[in-house]
């Protein structure tokens, strides 16, 4: 399993304008992480940082102990995939062959049946079998969410990145996708984080919760129990909140009370 | 972690731990595989039928595009002194003007359009762009300019005909590297990268027009032929070792990267996700257009439409994949072009049309018909 340690990480997009503020995480064991935080907090770009799609101002993030930013795009791509939050193929292709896209490291002369078998299997996954012939562009915004995670999965890497996965995604594939990847983090014992903002999906799902505070630092990490406090909501998200322990599954239930005013607002 | 932590899971469900169980496991005999398979098969099938009729299209139409022409010689004959001439009996009074007029004009013919349709699916892969061709970006007019320079000088006629294409290149990188910085900020959108083009497009074009003030009569009529774009420029075989180089070369580099342009048409975080470079690709494959339209325009002027209308057309029939969409496209582009030239040498004869106006006449109605039939969401 491909460890990451992220350490005194700075990034920003210009010397006025730093996004992360020394970061610093260590992800050793497989499971789902999901990273939570107010918009603008640099999740994007943290987790960016991993799939060295954007490189820091300072710092290093290692990948087994190697500097992602000595390695190249396709060492790094053999290890980390990432699912971006929004993607409009300009030119549409097929849904078989968008999400053949992601077997791009896998192929091989005559590796085609290989990567067919394992883009339907994705597909049934994900419930999209039936689309197989359609083009991209002529799918509903879930339906793509549903081709992109697909896409990714297929990458097979030992790290994946989804950035907001859910997004567009109707209750029922918020639910499955989330606990999909749970399931599949258990199943193949690698790493998958994700970016999230429902707390109690959040909650539900993640062995691990990453929470980012503004301006771009790490609040807290931790099991969902020890980062989902009314205290850390509060800080973090400029809102009230109940906290309850769902005893069921022993984990904590979120009720979202008043935003506060003048609190953890963005600037 | 064991997989016997799945099962102790109080999170997941059964049907979730199945779901996934079975999409680690190896497939075996599955009905919707095979028939998935099947589907696919027969996609590919198809679009390698579209690829080989256009190959079919080029022999039928150069076969008889080389029996055309303000001259009125006979359809056989035309064969019969082909033949001749292979057999090394050249004997016909006409042999001069099928062998180093006629023939040279369907192969730069063949040559120009598969090499400006390969620049225009490149371009508008890595440019994610459906409006990008070498003359919107002003890629063609950068070269155009060079060219004229090097004409107005006489370049030509001291250091040969590859002298003048080396002029074209190094202008055509203007507007080459102001799109490709432009292309850099996600806030450029399509129009703004064409708007700049066409901008450029104006200036190098303005700067053409202030050399033409010193050329004397008959520089100026070839400088007119050359804006509007005419393969009657080509006068013999000397364009063909330059045109044949690059453009052979050109098509054979667009086809070994082809799968890295359908990465890289998935976003740049995607491609750099999927272990692509996506700012060095996107320059280097810009250069590459840059050179290719370079060598076309030096010798058969400022031909557009070709390079934006052939990917569109071609995209109907076969979609989008890059790995086919480019081989059917420099066929198709090639066609088009025959096609375009037979109808100016046809329409006017015994006097011609320019091919460039020819195209400019098919090119503009079709884009303005696909403009209006299609889902405009991405544009």
């Amino acid at each position: 399993m491909t460890e990451v340690v992220i350490t005194n990480v700075d990034f920003g997009y210009s010397e006025d304008h730093i996004v992360l503020h020394d970061i610093n995480l260590e992800i050793n064991e497989p499971g789902l992480y999901c990273i939570i935080g107010p918009n603008g907090v640099g999740k994007s770009t943290m987790v960016k940082c991993v799939s060295k799609i954007v490189t820091p101002l300072k710092g290093q993030v290692l990948l087994d102990g190697e500097d992602v930013a000595q390695m190249q795009h396709k060492e790094v791509a053999k290890k980390v995939g990432f699912v971006p939050a929004f993607s409009q193929d300009a030119f549409s292709m097929s849904v078989i062959d968008t999400i053949m896209i992601g077997r791009y490291n896998h192929q091989k002369w005559g590796s085609r049946q290989k990567d067919l078998e394992m883009v339907y299997k994705t597909m049934k996954l994900m419930h999209i079998e039936n689309l197989a012939t359609r083009s991209y562009n002529a799918l509903s915004a879930g339906q793509h969410q549903k081709v992109s995670i697909a896409r990714g999965l297929v990458q097979e890497p030992e790290i994946l990145i989804l950035d907001e996965p859910t997004a567009n995604l109707d209750v029922k594939y918020q639910v499955y996708v989330m606990e999909m990847l749970r399931a599949i983090a258990i199943e193949r014992g690698m790493i998958i984080m994700t970016i999230c903002h429902d707390l109690n999906i959040t909650s539900k799902y993640a062995h691990k919760v990453i929470m980012l505070a503004r301006p771009g630092k790490i609040h807290a990490v931790g099991t969902p129990e020890e980062v989902l406090t009314e205290e850390n909501i509060r800080e973090v998200y400029g809102i009230n909140c109940r906290v309850f322990m769902d005893d069921t599954i022993n984990k904590p239930y979120i009720i979202l009370g008043s935003a506060i005013m003048g609190m953890a607002e963005d600037y | 972690m064991s997989e016997n932590r799945l099962e102790q899971d109080i999170i997941l469900s059964e049907d979730v731990i199945n779901s996934v169980r079975e999409w680690n496991q190896p497939i075996e005999g599955d009905a919707g595989l095979n028939s998935t398979v099947s589907k696919f098969n027969s996609t590919i099938r198809w679009k390698l039928f579209f690829i080989a009729a256009c190959a079919v299209i080029i022999i039928l139409v150069s076969s008889f595009a080389v029996t055309v022409g303000a001259l009125d010689i006979g359809f056989f004959e035309v064969y019969q002194i082909i033949i001749d001439h292979i057999m090394g009996n050249a004997t016909s009074e006409y042999d001069y003007i099928v062998f180093d007029h006629r023939l040279p004009r369907v192969v730069a013919g063949i040559l120009g359009g598969a090499g400006l349709a390969i620049c225009g699916v490149i371009m508008q892969s890595v440019l994610k762009n459906p409006l990008a061709d070498p003359y919107t970006t002003g890629v063609s007019s950068g070269a155009a300019f060079g060219a004229t320079v090097g004409m107005s000088i006489g370049m030509a006629s001291f250091l040969g005909d590859s002298a003048l294409v080396i002029l074209a290149f190094a202008f055509s990188l203007v507007p080459t590297m102001v799109i490709a910085m432009m292309s850099r900020f996600s806030n450029a959108s399509p129009t703004t990268v064409i708007m700049a083009g066409i901008g450029i497009m104006y200036i190098f074009n303005a700067l053409t027009t202030v050399l033409m003030l010193w050329m004397d009569a008959s520089a100026l009529n070839k400088i007119f032929y050359w804006q509007t774009g005419s393969l009657a420029l080509i006068d013999g075989w000397s364009s063909f070792p330059v045109m044949f180089t690059v453009v052979g070369a050109g098509i054979i580099i667009s086809m070994i990267i082809s799968g890295k342009l359908n990465v890289l048409a998935t976003g740049d975080d995607s491609a750099k996700a999927l272990g692509i470079n996506a700012d060095r690709m996107r320059l280097l494959t810009l250069i590459l257009t840059g050179v290719v339209s370079a060598s076309i325009v030096s010798f058969t002027g400022l031909i557009g439409f070709v390079g934006l209308v052939t990917p569109h057309i071609v995209r109907m029939f076969i979609g989008a994949d890059n790995r086919y969409l480019v081989p059917a496209c420099a066929l198709f582009g090639a066609a088009l072009m025959l096609i375009a030239d037979i109808i100016g040498r046809i329409v006017i004869a015994p006097s011609s049309l320019p091919v460039g106006v020819v195209m400019s006449f098919i090119g503009g109605p079709v884009f303005l018909w696909m403009v209006l039939r299609r889902n405009s969401s991405a544009w």
